[in-house]
């Protein structure tokens, strides 16, 4: 396990988050990954607690890249990463949940670092401008 | 002259959360129209956490009833308004820690409340958003010498009614591109209610 890049998944739906982490532990098993996803009572939204402990469980020495679903999870993250004042701790912006989280798992998985994925996941960039 | 005190800071907040219950119907009305629906609930939920949480405690300072706002706003309120009110929240506390209020610590808060709410945002003018009608509040106190504090009030109302016939194009309204013309943003309208809230305390003598 030691050695890979960790994955936060944020959404605002626990299941949402639980599916994709069924999606990736089909073909990944030993990338850590830790969901952030709904409130601490199990409703819509996201919590800046659940993300702070999601980073506790798995941004280690190799850092995290933090993917999300929509506007406030994204805030809610920031917010954290303020506090924390880490690094090696990256939010994928605008990056679609499913296929960002997939992909980043996949490149964790042989060994990205973090800078590494982000560049990989900045081609699934999602354009506002349209 | 102090014009905000400690004791009024918590009424601030008290008169929040009852314009917040009065309204919780209205908020999530304008919220089903172009957003998802829960605004009225969320602002509630989350000011009558804070209201709560201060009763308990006593404040040194303006600053920090404002901190502890802000951070129970930040855990408890949901979607987007819980980081960005508490952001607001959060810089006014910082503008103020070590300082009696007065008119002028009171402008400069706003004023980073406003730089607060733009970057945990980044909206600018004109998307449609509460930012809206901070920016145009803190325009409206920069350049006036205020003696009507109210002035504040129908600086919101204007702005909720110019922005009305906007095209959101931030957050979850801006799914909707021209549908969502016609109709007021939610974190518009609760921003009126908190400043609303801040004159009827402003002009309690202090």
């Amino acid at each position: 396990m030691s050695g890979k890049a960790g994955i936060i998944i944020i959404s605002h739906s626990f299941e949402i988050g639980e599916g994709i982490k069924k999606l990736i532990d089909q073909v990944i098993e030993d990338v850590p990954i830790a969901l952030a996803c709904g409130t601490e009572n199990g409703e819509i939204g996201t919590s800046m607690e659940r993300i702070q402990s999601a980073i506790d469980q798995v941004g280690n020495e190799n850092g995290a890249v933090l993917l999300y679903d929509l506007g406030s999870a994204k805030m809610n993250a920031e917010m954290v990463l303020e506090l924390v004042d880490r690094n090696n701790l990256q939010i994928a912006e605008d990056v679609p949940l499913v296929e960002g989280s997939y992909i980043a798992a996949v490149e964790a998985n042989l060994g990205k670092t973090v800078e590494e994925i982000m560049v990989s996941l900045d081609k699934l960039k999602i354009d506002h401008s349209s | 002259m102090i014009i905000l005190t400690v004791d009024q800071a918590v009424e601030w907040m008290k008169e929040i959360q009852k314009r917040m219950d009065e309204h919780k119907e209205q908020l999530t009305v304008l919220d089903q129209a172009i957003g998802d629906g829960d605004h009225g609930i969320n602002m509630t939920r989350g000011f009558t956490e804070v209201t709560a949480k201060i009763h308990h405690v006593n404040y040194d300072s303006v600053s920090d009833v404002l901190k502890s706002a802000a951070m129970t706003l930040m855990a408890k309120v949901g979607g987007a308004s819980g980081p960005l009110y508490g952001t607001a929240f959060l810089k006014m506390s910082v503008a103020m820690q070590g300082k009696d209020v007065d008119e002028h610590v009171f402008k400069q808060a706003i004023k980073e409340a406003v730089d607060g709410i733009h970057s945990r945002g980044k909206a600018d003018f004109g998307e449609k958003t509460m930012y809206d009608v901070w920016s145009q509040v803190a325009d409206f106190l920069e350049e006036e010498e205020v003696n009507d504090w109210g002035g504040m009030v129908e600086v919101c109302q204007a702005t909720i009614e110019d922005t009305r016939e906007m095209i959101a194009t931030k957050g979850r309204a801006s799914y909707l591109k021209e549908r969502s013309k016609g109709h007021v943003d939610p974190g518009s309208m609760s921003s009126l209610y908190i400043f609303e809230a801040l004159v009827e305390v402003l002009e309690l003598e202090g």
